[in-house]
């Protein structure tokens, strides 16, 4: 038909009526895919505030934030200086312990429980480090800072955004 | 013949819709307000919402629910829309029992934005047995809930009247000219200058009615406006598109020797 | 048919057509011959297709964050209404989008019956449809029932106690409809996990009813067989696609008035409020696509005789192929049998208006003359008129008709806008 000819009208009627169509199309679409993200009720609970005024030095609590645990460890002194002691050519996914924690907050590490492998929760105080953490499902070593050392995970366990409401308050998210 | 039972059709249409009209005379039509969120294009006065919401919680919340919305909905576009700010006030001047701790006991703390309307009785036979026997009804939806809609719940908070001679009432049930059955069992409690609105607005009866009711309109349909906006975009869309469909199904059907 | 043998031109095309051929029948769909002179009446095929794919699109989509639980399945449809992104409109979509179905698929009979397109040789195609339309019915049922307002728990009643007209088992049986001794939570559950199943049934007798309307290949706005297809047909792609796709879009722009801006005109108040068994609301109505047979239910002063006689309305649809003795098919050249089908278009939709309003006074005299002129058409008038009806001349062949443009065939144009 008109395959040989220059653009007729009829043709560009067609290509307008088809991509006319083609972006209802598209644009119906939407709606249907966004139906699966977070809804408003998800992401106004993205925010969890902590009492730690309870947790004494060298233990930790673990609270639920975003449906994943949070680990809120408060390390003694000792176990700060080990985790800044560590050659940084040593890890994996080098990271000073200072960037790690809040200044002036040292010794609170506050860090999601989800190993960077395939999403497990590690077990605390188990593995080759001390203070540290050891992924049960597929053997990573994490240090007390929370940093790989061995094992199969890719990357440190992550930090979450929070701050300090006060001393005893931490808010998560 | 044809004629005829066109007609005829058109008669017995016509006639139905008569009967109808009879019917429905039994109950008072409500009054009728030209509401700003009516319309293709109607969206709610947000000032009003803001002050329907102060009557809300000063008057109406003492004893109705409105369980299904949460505080963050005031700050939300197409609502009252409050400053982030203003949200976060009004949700922390409410106490909502939380829990439990890690001792096992609920506490109370302030509200988050993210918290249910608290509900002023803890179960419906609460509800019921502090108010006569009558449970008032959760707000959420109350304005789908009834025929009529926002006219409906207008005509009812400004429908109270003496009663006409010969109407007995019991004790606790007040008449009222829009209610179905002319009964109700909340009392008149809209009543000039009951609120002090923050906005300096005058507070008469009738203005707190429609403020009130336009923010329960917005409570039962908080999509209202982004409903409206995106429909009139799809309509636009969809005509346009049948428009060109068209052009294109007559020059390809040119080709046959027929009429489509 | 005119299975012509299609051969895929590509290397790879033709190893795969060999072992499903698929191609084939892409092909076999694009090029089905259709008759010429069909007219939008016969665009609704096209558009119950549509409806069916919106309605288990939206329905999956729905079902990922319903509840179905009695205690907070109408929690979680608030949830879907103000916090699930666009769930407002998918919800309205899938509301607004059983009203369309039904209207659609009732269009679609009408049509059916106007043109006599269940006449042989295409009886499979009616009984099939009839299924899908009872299928559609319960699905529909189902699917008011989720989101357990006053209106879903109280028609679940209603329609459930249905069964105990039955003498002997029928308290069993609704006991055991139920899976309690009232409406509960366990009815609501088997509910949704049947009107999830539902669609895809009415989906694969819908491939059944395509199927078998291959076969014999579509009626026409005439009645009379294909004489020459190369004239009096066009292939289905582009010719039929591109007007199926425009009335299509024109229901969609109705459709659209709905959801956006009148998506609650088409329910009942009362199921916004959450379902209560101490309370009955005060006026309970099916959905307006259940009014007629709901008329006829209320129709008969006692039980078992209004439930039989309400399952006798659609049932004796199954045998309209056999009721009616005419041998010709399209009304356009019916004179008599042509009035007696808006008779029946009115009767119906008289018994709809009743079904909405209270049985009782005016409304119940109506409705028992409805139900007997009901049964009266099917059972009576069908079958003598075609045998006494003195039926027009037909024309030759469709191509004639359509160029000739008789004299019947204006009067067929008038009256289909009447509806």
């Amino acid at each position: 038909m008109a395959k040989n000819k220059k653009t007729t009208r009829r043709d560009f009627l067609y290509t307008a009526t088809y991509t006319i169509g083609a972006v209802g199309l598209g644009a119906t679409i939407w709606p249907f895919i966004d139906q699966m993200n977070p809804d408003k009720s998800v992401q106004a609970l993205a925010t969890t505030e902590v009492d730690v005024s309870t947790v004494e030095p060298g233990n930790s609590i673990t609270v639920l934030w975003r449906g994943k645990p949070v680990f809120l460890k408060r390390r003694t002194q000792e176990e700060i200086n080990e985790a800044r002691a560590v050659n940084l050519k040593e890890l994996k996914d080098p990271q000073k312990d200072e960037e790690r924690v809040k200044e002036g907050k040292d010794e609170w590490l506050v860090m999601l429980g989800v190993c960077t492998h395939l999403g497990c929760v590690p077990l605390s105080n188990k593995g080759d480090y001390k203070g540290g953490w050891f992924c049960p499902c597929h053997g990573s070593h994490y240090d007390v800072s929370g940093r790989i050392r061995k094992g199969p995970a890719p990357v440190n366990m992550e930090i979450p955004k929070y701050e300090f409401v006060d001393n005893n308050t931490i808010k998560i998210g | 013949m044809k004629k005829k039972f066109k007609l005829l059709i058109y008669f017995s249409l016509l006639s139905l819709f008569y009967f109808t009209k009879l019917l429905s005379a039994e109950a008072v039509d409500p009054i009728k307000i030209d509401w700003s969120f009516k319309g293709y294009t109607g969206k709610f006065d947000r000032a009003s919402l803001q002050r329907g919401f102060q009557v809300y919680k000063e008057v109406c919340s003492s004893c109705h629910s409105m369980q299904y919305l949460s505080y963050r909905n005031l700050g939300e576009p197409g609502g009252p829309e409050f400053t982030e700010s203003e949200v976060k006030a009004i949700a922390a001047s409410v106490e909502v029992t939380d829990g439990p701790d890690s001792q096992g006991e609920m506490f109370k703390r302030p509200g988050r934005p993210s918290d249910k309307f608290v509900n002023p009785y803890p179960n419906v036979q609460a509800a019921a047995a502090a108010n006569g026997g009558a449970y008032p009804p959760d707000m959420s939806v109350l304005v789908k809930a009834r025929k009529g809609g926002a006219n409906y719940i207008y005509s009812v908070l400004m429908g109270y009247e003496d009663k006409p001679a010969g109407v007995i009432l019991d004790d606790g049930v007040y008449y009222n000219k829009y209610m179905v059955g002319q009964k109700i069992k909340m009392p008149k409690v809209l009543s000039d200058g009951l609120v002090d609105y923050s906005d300096g607005t005058v507070a008469t009866e009738d203005q707190m009615a429609k403020d009130v009711t336009t923010f329960l309109s917005w409570a039962a349909e908080p999509e209202l406006e982004a409903r409206h906006k995106l429909g009139v975009k799809v309509l636009i869309y969809l005509i346009l598109l049948s428009i060109l469909v068209y052009l294109s199904m007559k020059k390809l059907w040119s080709r046959i020797d027929s009429e489509i | 048919m005119s299975d012509h043998e299609y051969q895929p031109t590509s290397k790879a095309g033709k190893w795969f057509n060999d072992r499903l051929p698929l191609l084939s029948l892409v092909s076999h769909l694009k090029d089905y011959p259709t008759p010429k002179n069909l007219n939008y009446w016969w665009t609704f095929g096209g558009i119950l297709t549509f409806c069916l794919l919106t309605q288990i699109i939206t329905g999956i989509v729905l079902a990922m964050h319903y509840v179905a639980h009695a205690d907070l399945a109408f929690g979680s449809v608030e949830h879907i209404m103000r916090d699930v992104n666009y769930g407002w409109l998918i919800r309205y979509i899938h509301s607004n989008g059983a009203s369309m179905f039904f209207l659609a698929v009732y269009i679609h009979i009408f049509r059916s019956l106007f043109y006599g397109s269940y006449k042989s040789p295409r009886e499979i195609i009616w009984i099939i449809g009839i299924l899908i339309y009872l299928l559609m019915m319960a699905a529909a049922f189902m699917g008011y029932v989720l989101p357990w307002g006053q209106m879903s728990f109280w028609g679940a009643t209603v329609i459930t106690n249905l069964f105990s007209a039955i003498p002997l088992v029928g308290e069993s049986i609704t006991t055991w409809l139920w899976g309690a001794y009232s409406v509960d939570n366990p009815t609501l559950n088997r509910f949704f996990s049947l009107h999830y199943l539902i669609p895809f049934l009415i989906l694969g007798l819908v491939v059944l009813h395509i199927w078998a309307l291959h076969v014999p290949g579509n009626n026409n706005p005439v009645g009379i067989d294909i004489q020459k297809p190369s004239k009096d047909t066009v292939p289905f792609h582009p010719y039929i696609t591109i007007k199926d796709i425009f009335a299509l879009l024109v229901f969609m722009i109705i459709f659209a008035g709905f959801v956006f801006f009148a998506p609650n005109v088409l329910g009942h108040s009362d199921n916004y409020i959450p379902a209560n068994p101490m309370v009955t609301p005060a006026h309970i109505v099916p959905e307006w696509y259940l009014l007629p047979f709901y008329a006829i239910l209320r129709s008969v002063p006692d039980k078992l005789g209004g439930v039989i006689l309400m399952f006798s309305a659609i049932f004796i649809l199954f045998i309209l192929p056999w009721l009616d003795t005419s041998k010709v098919r399209s009304a356009v050249f019916r004179p008599i049998y042509r009035q007696f089908f808006w008779i029946l278009v009115l009767d119906i939709l008289v018994l709809g208006y009743v079904g909405a309003m209270p049985a009782e006074g005016i409304y119940l005299v109506l409705a028992r003359v409805g139900t007997i002129y009901y049964f009266l058409h099917f059972l009576v008038i069908l079958p003598v008129v075609g045998y006494l009806e003195k039926t027009d001349p037909l024309p030759i062949n469709i191509s004639d008709a359509v160029m000739s443009g008789s004299s019947n065939l204006s009067i067929a144009k008038k009256d289909e806008k009447k509806v």
